[in-house]
Parts: C-alpha cells; structure tokens; sequence
C-alpha cells in the first residue's frame, strides 16, 4: 500500500503542470546552451548537478574565455537569493526525510517549493515518498527538456513562442488554492504588493532581494494580527 | 566549445554549489534536533503565500505594461486562468487553455 509505486502514481498527475512548464523552458535552456557549443550531455550534466531555471540560464553566458569564479559565484548567489527563504517552511517535513533530506534541499527550485508547499498529501501514501516523487518527476523533466533542446537546437515542430506562459499559468492556479483559505489572503497580498512596489523601485533584473527583504519586514511587523488569523482558522 | 571541459566542467560545479548553498542555508541553521524559534516556525507559516504572490509578479516581471500591447495578452491570459480555476478548480485545464491562449494570441493577434 505504502510504496514508492504507489507514491508515483498518485505524484505524478500533481506534477503535470511542471511538465509542461519544464520540458520547455528546458528545451529553451538545451537550444542556448548548444547555441555555445556545448552537446546534450552537457545539458544534461548542467541540469543534473545545478538545476536551476533562471541561474541556468545566466550561467549560459559563463562560458567564455577568461571568465573569473567570483564573478560566477557572484552572480548566480544574486539570481539564486531568494531560495534562502524557501527553506524556512519546510524544515520541519525535510528534517523528518533521513538520507532524501539533502535531495530535497537540492532540489527546492520555485516550482517544487510550490509544489511541495500546496499540494495535499493524498490518503493512502507515505508522505515523504510522496514529495520524494515530486521533487524527483521535477528534475526528470527538467533534464528531459535540455537534453532535447541540446539534440533539435532551434528546431521545434511548431511555434511554441509563449509556452513559457505555462509558468505563469502555473503560480496563478497555486495562488487561486492559497486565496481560498482565508488566513492566507493577508500574506498573498503582502507578496504581490511588495513585489508589484519592489519591481517598480529596483526594475525587473533586482527586485527580488529587495522584495523578499520587505515581505520578511512586514510578515514581522504584522506578526500578531496574522498569528490570531492561524488560530481562527484552527478552530 | 568556447573553453576547455575542465573548466567548463568546474564552471558548473561552481554554479551548482552556489545554487545548493542558497538552498541549504535554512538546514544549516536549523539542523534535526535544534529546537526552532517560534518566530521562524510563524514565518514558515505564512511566508508560502507570500512567496506564491512573489511568484506570480516575477513572471511577468518582463511585460511591457508602457508599450504596445501593454500587457493586454498577459492581463487577458491570467484573468481567464484565475476565472476558469475558480470555476472548475482544474489544474491541467486552467493550466492548458491559459497558456494556449496566450501563445494563440501573441502569435496571431498582438
């Protein structure tokens, strides 16, 4: 009843979204990459040891002749910041997962986070093969999705310009299951509002520090009205 | 290749690390075991929305609100997915008729 087969199973449709969404920012990431001069293996090894969406992208334009590692550590810590945080709410579940703990953490991107923060644990599974599952379908896509960008370079069967709206899409329909527990309503806003002022201030390559800073701020700030609002909806 | 696989090679080892440490920082300072502050336990609470919010704007970081077409495609694009989602509550279907939308519409029409 407990296995890893039937965790599969019951992962793999809350996943689907993330397929979607991955295969081709994947590919888009495989046809940049190749674009340098680098094979699919090399995709595939990128997607393997960082996996990383945004910082892989970036670190496409690493692979020049006479590039410093500060300069790329620098810059990758930069697009990879707000990932510090993601962590915070999942301590409890990852501490509980033994030797997987450390995969989890590897790979906690935006996408998995959401997932693993959101999607209700269906009866009938163990919980932590559940989200194992989870992060693992994720990555697979991810590699998928490179390794065919690497092979077809720019060649798509169609026009896939504004696939990649299938991200977007995808936080949309999360935001839309969070709004629908009322103690989330105060945070969701916080976020939106913060990252709406922030991106307006700093422009769209560095608002998110920034953003992450004031949603952090004002969570604190505002900590006893929406601790209550916890409460209420234990009742 | 631009530059040998060695370095290619610790050019991605370097990205990888940095990624992970970002990742790991909360772990560290919370390892199994160590007690966490309650302050942290309520920011684990209500930071997931929050970030989700975040989420959504950094998506659309990049629209051209001040240029033709002023985000119409996105703002058509998000509304009918938030919509259909509170309608059927159907992920692959808001998903799926959101984003072909949106790529029908910036192909075709804007």
């Amino acid at each position: 009843m407990y296995t890893y087969k039937t965790a599969l199973k019951k992962a793999f449709p809350c996943t689907i979204p993330v397929l979607t969404g991955y295969l081709f920012i994947g590919i888009a990431f495989g046809v940049m990459y190749a674009e340098k001069g680098y094979s699919f293996l090399w995709a595939a090894l990128m997607s393997l040891l960082v996996y990383a969406g945004s910082g892989q992208y970036l670190a496409v334009n690493f692979f020049v002749p006479g590039i410093s590692f500060v300069q790329v550590i620098f810059m990758t810590l930069m697009v990879n910041i707000r990932h510090i945080f993601y962590g915070i709410s999942l301590l409890d579940k990852f501490n509980d997962m033994g030797k997987r703990k450390w995969y989890m953490v590897f790979s906690l991107t935006d996408e998995t986070y959401s997932l693993l923060c959101t999607t209700r644990i269906p009866e009938g599974v163990d919980e932590k093969k559940f989200l194992f599952c989870i992060a693992v379908l994720d990555q697979c896509y991810w590699i998928i999705g490179s390794v065919i960008g690497g092979i077809a370079k720019s060649v798509l069967p169609f026009n896939a310009e504004g696939i990649e709206f299938a991200m977007t899409a995808l936080f949309v329909v999360i935001f839309i299951e969070q709004w629908m527990e009322i103690r989330n309503r105060i945070p969701s806003l916080i976020g939106i509002a913060s990252a709406v002022i922030c991106l307006q201030i700093f422009g769209s390559a560095n608002f998110i520090l920034p953003t992450m800073l004031l949603i952090v701020a004002v969570l604190f700030v505002g900590k006893k009205r929406l601790d209550e609002g916890v409460d209420l909806s234990c009742r | 290749m631009p530059i040998d696989a060695t370095t290619s090679f610790l050019i991605i080892l370097a990205v990888g690390l940095t990624t992970f440490a970002t990742r790991a920082v909360p772990f560290l300072l919370f390892p199994e075991g160590k007690e966490i502050p309650a302050i942290v336990q309520y920011l684990g609470k209500v930071l997931t929305p929050a970030i989700i919010g975040m989420l959504v704007v950094y998506c659309l970081r990049d629209t051209p609100v001040r240029s033709v077409p002023h985000g119409i495609p996105e703002f058509i694009a998000v509304t009918v997915t938030a919509v259909l989602h509170v309608w059927k509550r159907n992920n692959l279907l808001s998903i799926g008729v959101g984003t072909v939308l949106y790529m029908l519409m910036i192909q075709l029409v804007f």
